[in-house]
C-alpha cells in the first residue's frame, strides 16, 4: 500500500513536471516541419520561469474568482493527471474517479476558465468563453461516447479495469476501438485548442477561442494556466494511450516493469507529439462554424464504434 | 479634354495627366460627367494659397475664379484618357466647396480630413464628423494652414468620436484596437455583432497622424524624396517615384532613360516582395503556418538580394529627383534574373499547395465578398479593385516610360472575395517577375541621374504610379525659393478602407482578420 502511494505521488509529480516537455516537443516538431529552426525543447519551462518572476497585473474590475480560477484549473488538471494511468496501473487514486467523473473534472476546469474570462468584462473574454462553450458542449458528449465504447469491452467505466482488460488479457482485435480512437483524436484536438479548431499560436484576438479567455492573465496566474494547458495535453495523451495503446503500462505490483513502462510511455508520447505536429502542419484552421461539424463527425464515429461493438464483438 | 459630351477646361499636363482650374459649380458638373463616363475620384485635397501672389496661382492654366489669395480645393479624377487634376480657388474667409461624396462616396473621408487639416468645408456633406483630428489640436485650429503656430502645446482633451450605433435585441459591440495583440499599425474597429455575425463595422483611423504634409513645407527637393518614400514604408518605391515624377514635371526636366527603367525595376521588386509577404500572411491567418514560413522565406531571400544589389532591403532612397542613386552591373543583372526564375518556380509549387488545400480554399472562397457593382459604386481601387472586376492599372492603361514598351498584362478577377485577392496577387507576382526579366534584358545604357532644372517661379507637378496596393498620387507645388511649398501624397487606402467595412458585412467575426489581411491597407499612408 505504501509503495502504491509512493508510486502514485511519483507518477503525478512526473506528469506535472514532464507535461511542458511534451509541449516543447510538439512545438519543436512543428518548427521543423515548417522548415524553420526550432526553439529548444525546454522552451516551455523557460516561459514558465519567466512568467513566475513577473508581477501580476490584475484588472480593477476583477473579482476574487479571477485570482482563484488559475489555481482551480491547475488543480483539476493535476488531479486528472493523477487518475489516468501513465506508468503503473491500479494506483490508490484510481478508484477516486472513473471516466465519467474524469469528464466532470475537465468540465469543472473549463467552467472556471470561462467564468474568469467573463468576470473581467472585456469583449474578448466573453467572446472566447462563448466560443469555448460552443466547442465543449459538442466535445463532451462525444468524449463520453468514446469512453462508453471502451468500457463496453471491459464492462467497466473504471480506467484501471479498461487498461487491464486491453493490456494484460489475451490479445484481441476490437474494430470498435478503431472508430473510438479516431473520434478521441478529434475530440482531443478540439479540447486542447489545437489546429484545426483553434490556433494556439495566433495573435489575432478576433479568431481566438482559448487564448481569448486568458488575454487578461499575466505573471503567475498565466504561468499556472499555461502549465495547466500543457498538463491537459499530457493527460489527454496519457488517456489516449491508456485506452488505445495500453501495452507497456505496469500492472498492479509489477514494480520491475516500471523502467520498461517509462520507456514505452516516452516513446508513445514522442510519437504522438510528432503525429500531432504533423497533422497541425498540414491542416489549416476551419471556419468557426465548421467546428460543430468536426465534432459532430467525432460523435458519429464514437456512436459507430459502439454499434460495431454490439454487431461484431458481443 | 473631352469627357462625356462636354469639352472641359483641362489642358495636357505631362503624359496622361490633365490640369485645369475652374469654378466650384463646374467642378461638380465635371465630377458628374466623370462618374457617368465610368471614371472614379482618386484624390481630394486642399491647399492654403493665401501667401501666394495672385499671378503665380494662375500656373499653368488661366485662373477662372475672381477670388485670389485664398484656399484651393484639388481633385484628381480618373478618366478614360488619363488623370484629370482640377482645382478651384476658394475665398480666404469660410472656404467651402460643394460636397462631392454624393457623387463619389470615397470622397467622404478625404473631405473630412481636408476640413480637419485646413478648415475647408464641404457644404451639405452628409457626414461632417472629424476624421484625422483626434485630440492633438482643437476643432477651430487647422494645422496645415500657413499661419498655424507649430509651437502651440497640444491639447489634451479629446472630444468623443460619435460612432454609429446599431440597436436591437441581442446586438452588442466589440471594440478592437487601436492597440492590438500583434505588432501591427494602430486602428480602432467597432464591430456591432449579433452572435458571431457582423452587422456593422466602423473603422476609426488617424492614430498615426504625424503631420507629414506639414513636414514637407520648406523642405528642399532631395530631402522631400526621402520623406515622400516614408509616407507608407511598404510602398516606398511607389511614393518616391511618384514624388520625383511630380518634382521633375514641375521643374520641367526629364530623367535619363536608364533611370526610368531602373525605377520601374525597383517598383516591380517592391511589388513582388509585398505580394510574397501578403500570401504568407493569408496562410498564417488560417493557421497554415507552413505557407507563412515558406512565403516569408522567399520574401527574405528577395529582400536580401535587394540589399546586396542595391544597398537596401526595401530600396529606401534609391530613387532620387532626377534619376536613381544606384546602378546595376552585369553580374547583378544575371543574379537578379536567376533569382526571379527561382522565386517563380517556388511560387508555382506553393500555389499548387494553396490550390489543393481544402480547408484553406474553404476559408478563402466566399469570404469578404465585394461585388463588382458595389466596388464600382464605392470606388474600390488598386489590387483589391482588380479582384472585384475594377480593371484599372496605370501600368497597362496609362503607361509611362518604360511601361509603354513593356506591354503589362493586367490581372483581374470577378469574385471579389479573399480568394480573388489572393489569385490576383499570384498573377501579379508572375507578371512582375516576367517584367523584371524583360527589363533586365532590355535595360538601356546611359546615365542614371540628370540634374534638375532649378525652378525660378512657383510651379506644380503631379506624379502617378501604380504601386503594389494601387495608384499612388503625389501632387507637389514648389515655391519661388525652390523649396517645397505643398505636397500631398495620396494612398489608395483612402478609397479602400470603407470597402473593408462593407466587405465584412454578413461574415462572422473570426473571419475579419483574414478579410482585413486580404486588403492589407496602409494606416500610415492615409493617416499622414
Amino acid at each position: 500500500m505504501q509503495a502504491g502511494i509512493l508510486l502514485q505521488l511519483a507518477q503525478t509529480l512526473l506528469a506535472i513536471l514532464l507535461a511542458p516537455l511534451l509541449m516543447g516537443w510538439v512545438n519543436q516538431c512543428r518548427a521543423w516541419l515548417q522548415g524553420r529552426s526550432a526553439p529548444p525543447i525546454t522552451q516551455p519551462y523557460r516561459t514558465l520561469r519567466k512568467l513566475f518572476h513577473k508581477d501580476a497585473v490584475i484588472a480593477h474590475t476583477a473579482s476574487p474568482l479571477f485570482r482563484f480560477a488559475p489555481y482551480m484549473i491547475f488543480a483539476c488538471m493535476a488531479l486528472a493527471a493523477g487518475i489516468v494511468p501513465t506508468l503503473a496501473n491500479d494506483l490508490p487514486f484510481s478508484p477516486a474517479a472513473d471516466v465519467i467523473a474524469l469528464v466532470g473534472i475537465f468540465a469543472l476546469a473549463r467552467v472556471f476558465l470561462a467564468l474568469a474570462a467573463m468576470d473581467i468584462g472585456t469583449s474578448f473574454g466573453t467572446l472566447g468563453a462563448r466560443r469555448e462553450m460552443l466547442v465543449s458542449f459538442l466535445a463532451e458528449p462525444a468524449l463520453l461516447m468514446v469512453f462508453f465504447t471502451a468500457s463496453l469491452i471491459s464492462q467497466s467505466t473504471e480506467l484501471p479495469v479498461i487498461v487491464d482488460t486491453l493490456a494484460h488479457q489475451e490479445f484481441a482485435i476490437y474494430p470498435s476501438l478503431a472508430f473510438a480512437a479516431v473520434a478521441f483524436w478529434m475530440i482531443s484536438v478540439a479540447e486542447n485548442a489545437r489546429i484545426p479548431v483553434d490556433n494556439p499560436a495566433t495573435h489575432l484576438e478576433l479568431t481566438m477561442i482559448h487564448e481569448a479567455m486568458i488575454l487578461e492573465y499575466s505573471a503567475r496566474h498565466l504561468a499556472l494556466i499555461e502549465w495547466a494547458v500543457a498538463l491537459k495535453l499530457f493527460t489527454y495523451s496519457a488517456l489516449g494511450i491508456a485506452l488505445f495503446l495500453p501495452w507497456g503500462i505496469a500492472g498492479q505490483g509489477e514494480l520491475g516493469m516500471l523502467p520498461l513502462a517509462l520507456v514505452a510511455m516516452a516513446g508513445k508520447l514522442l510519437l504522438g507529439g510528432a503525429v500531432l505536429a504533423f497533422l497541425e502542419t498540414v491542416s489549416a484552421k476551419v471556419r468557426l462554424f465548421r467546428a460543430p461539424e468536426f465534432l459532430g463527425t467525432a460523435f458519429l464515429l464514437a456512436v459507430l464504434g459502439m454499434l460495431i461493438h454490439f454487431l461484431l464483438e458481443v | 479634354m473631352k469627357i462625356g459630351d462636354n469639352d472641359w477646361n483641362l489642358a495636357p499636363f505631362g503624359q496622361h495627366v490633365w490640369r485645369g482650374r475652374m469654378e466650384t459649380g463646374q467642378l461638380l458638373a465635371l465630377a458628374r460627367a466623370v462618374k457617368e463616363a465610368g471614371g472614379q475620384l482618386v484624390a481630394l485635397w486642399g491647399s492654403d494659397d493665401r501667401h501666394l501672389a495672385p499671378d503665380t496661382q494662375a500656373q499653368p492654366a488661366p485662373l477662372a475664379s475672381r477670388e485670389r489669395g485664398g484656399f484651393s480645393i484639388h481633385v484628381a479624377l480618373l478618366t478614360g484618357s488619363g488623370l484629370a487634376w482640377a482645382s478651384c480657388a476658394l475665398p480666404a474667409d469660410a472656404p467651402a466647396y460643394p460636397d462631392l461624396a454624393h457623387i463619389f462616396p470615397q470622397a467622404d473621408r478625404m473631405q473630412r480630413a481636408t476640413f480637419d487639416l485646413l478648415g475647408i468645408r464641404a457644404t451639405d456633406a452628409v457626414d461632417d464628423r472629424k476624421w484625422l483630428r483626434h485630440g492633438a489640436w482643437p476643432a477651430d485650429v487647422f494645422p496645415l494652414r500657413k499661419d498655424f503656430d507649430p509651437g502651440r502645446p497640444p491639447t489634451r482633451d479629446t472630444d468623443a468620436y460619435p460612432f454609429i450605433r446599431v440597436e436591437g435585441e441581442g446586438v452588442h459591440e466589440i471594440p478592437v484596437g487601436p492597440i492590438h495583440a500583434g505588432t501591427i499599425e494602430p486602428g480602432h474597429f467597432r464591430f456591432s455583432i449579433i452572435g458571431e455575425r457582423v452587422l456593422r463595422l466602423e473603422a476609426r483611423l488617424g492614430y498615426t497622424h504625424k503631420g507629414t504634409e506639414k513636414r514637407f513645407e520648406g523642405m528642399d527637393l532631395d530631402t522631400g524624396a526621402k520623406l515622400a518614400g516614408r509616407v507608407s514604408g511598404d510602398s516606398h518605391v511607389a511614393y518616391a517615384w511618384a514624388y520625383c515624377m511630380a518634382v521633375e514635371r514641375a521643374a520641367g526636366s526629364g530623367v535619363p532613360e536608364r533611370a526610368a527603367w531602373l525605377r520601374a525595376l525597383f517598383l516591380e521588386i517592391e511589388r513582388v516582395a509585398n505580394h510574397l509577404g501578403d500570401l504568407g500572411y493569408l496562410g498564417n491567418d488560417v493557421a497554415l503556418s507552413f505557407g507563412f514560413m515558406q512565403f516569408w522565406r522567399l520574401k527574405e531571400d528577395w529582400l536580401r538580394l535587394s540589399a546586396k544589389l542595391f544597398g537596401h532591403r526595401y530600396l529606401f532612397d534609391r530613387i532620387v529627383p532626377g534619376g536613381v542613386a544606384v546602378d546595376i552591373g552585369d553580374a547583378g543583372r544575371a543574379e537578379l534574373a536567376a533569382e526571379a526564375d527561382r522565386i517563380e518556380a517556388e511560387v508555382r509549387s506553393l500555389k499548387a499547395i494553396y490550390d489543393e488545400h481544402a480547408t484553406l480554399q474553404d476559408r478563402f472562397a466566399n469570404t469578404g465578398i465585394v461585388k463588382p457593382e458595389l466596388a464600382a459604386r464605392l470606388g474600390l481601387t488598386g489590387l483589391a479593385g482588380r479582384a472585384s472586376a475594377q480593371a484599372w492599372d496605370a501600368r497597362a492603361q496609362f503607361p509611362q516610360a518604360p511601361y509603354d514598351q513593356l506591354d503589362v498584362g493586367m490581372a483581374t478577377h470577378r469574385r471579389g472575395d479573399v480568394l480573388a485577392r489572393a489569385e490576383v496577387r499570384f498573377a501579379e507576382i508572375h507578371e512582375s517577375l516576367r517584367l523584371i526579366r524583360e527589363m533586365l534584358k532590355r535595360l538601356p545604357a546611359g546615365a542614371i541621374r540628370a540634374p534638375l532644372a532649378p525652378a525660378a517661379a512657383v510651379c506644380e507637378g503631379l506624379g502617378w504610379v501604380e504601386g503594389w496596393r494601387g495608384e499612388v498620387v503625389v501632387a507637389v507645388r514648389i515655391g519661388a525659393d525652390g523649396r517645397l511649398d505643398r505636397v500631398h501624397p495620396h494612398d489608395p487606402s483612402w478609397q479602400n478602407w470603407p470597402l473593408l467595412e462593407v466587405g465584412v458585412l454578413g461574415n462572422i467575426v473570426p473571419d475579419f482578420p483574414l478579410i482585413n489581411k486580404s486588403f492589407n491597407l496602409s494606416y500610415s499612408g492615409q493617416d499622414l
